[in-house]
């Protein structure tokens, strides 16, 4: 599969995403400018996490005007899919792509830790190979990661099951604690309601081997692959 | 002419900065304090007709200076 990594200036996590998509899975990641028109080629789009534009003004602002963006929206608009992460999910939250916004974490503490995320709905490109009951472990690194939305929007999310990910203890409970940020009702994570454009918070391209201390982030893109495989080659189409 | 914008977090969301401002003004002893919201302060010089530049900045505010999902804004022209 082809994919494209956003690069923003101030990206910071391209070159990570790039190495978990290629070298770890073996499959073909190319960096694609900010300034650039067109995806090329592109099965799926990756974009990383940063600091895009020094954070200036809110987090993915200024970002989403970025003239590749244009490209990522048609891109999306015919159901490619899109993965948003950390700085990524909160540009896809700017540019209206995706519900709600990433607000400064209630603590006022930039958190850089490993967290325990459990997947809500497995019915999407991004979490199809992830076992119910597994709860994956997996870094987060961020200053502004506070999900907020309105109660309309979050009942909406809730109803259409497009929160893919709670944060949680290691018991697998959605507690206080163990919700780095504030976000409302513990959502690390969402997908839009057409489920092909997803953000999060946490980092799985940081958590893709067992060099890294976790192996759990590599599930994810596992799954956007086999997503991407199965619709290339429908289950009940002739095999060549 | 001078485009006087002030940008602030809604009302339901939840703002931690303005919080720690309180928290630290009750510590420096000031009474009566019930609420603090931070935002932001943006000046923004232009040239033109006052209704042009009007629909202007508020288009602006609208599409980049605000996130409606987060934020209030209102602005003056000088």
């Amino acid at each position: 599969m082809n994919f494209a990594v956003l690069q923003f200036p101030a990206s910071n996590c391209d070159q990570d995403a790039v190495h978990i998509l290629r070298n770890v899975l073996g499959h073909s990641a190319r960096l694609v400018w900010h300034k650039e028109a067109s995806l090329g080629d592109t099965d799926a789009v990756i974009i990383p996490g940063g600091f895009s534009y020094g954070d200036y003004l809110r987090t993915g602002a200024i970002a989403r005007f970025s003239p590749i963006m244009q490209a990522v929206q048609n891109f999306a608009g015919q159901g490619g899919p899109v993965l948003g992460i950390c700085n990524g999910f909160q540009i896809l939250c700017e540019a209206g792509m995706l519900p709600g916004a990433l607000i400064r974490n209630r603590s006022l503490q930039f958190r850089c830790e490993h967290v325990f995320l459990k997947t809500k709905s497995n019915d999407s490109p991004f979490t199809n190979q992830i076992p119910a009951d597994k709860l994956l472990r997996i870094p987060i690194a961020h200053g502004e990661g506070c999900y907020f939305a309105d109660e309309t929007t979050l009942a909406r999310l809730d109803a259409s099951q497009q929160v893919l990910w709670h944060y949680v203890n290691a018991k697998g409970e959605p507690t206080e604690q163990s919700n780095p940020n504030g976000s409302l009702q513990n959502i690390a994570g969402i997908c839009n309601e057409s489920r092909n454009v997803a953000g999060l918070m946490p980092h799985p391209e940081r958590a893709g081997e067992g060099l890294l201390g976790s192996a759990d982030g590599r599930l994810i893109f596992e799954s956007l692959i086999h997503y991407l495989e199965s619709k290339a080659q429908p289950a009940s189409g002739p095999r060549t | 002419m001078k485009a006087k914008i002030v940008v602030t977090p809604k009302k339901a969301v939840l703002d931690p900065q303005g919080k720690a401002v309180q928290n630290a003004l009750e510590h420096m002893g000031y009474k009566g304090i019930s609420a603090v919201h931070v935002g932001k302060y943006l000046e923004i010089e232009l040239t033109g007709d006052k209704e042009t530049a009007r629909r202007q900045i508020d288009e602006a505010c609208h599409k980049l200076l605000s996130n409606p999902v987060i934020e209030d804004y209102h602005f003056e022209l000088e």
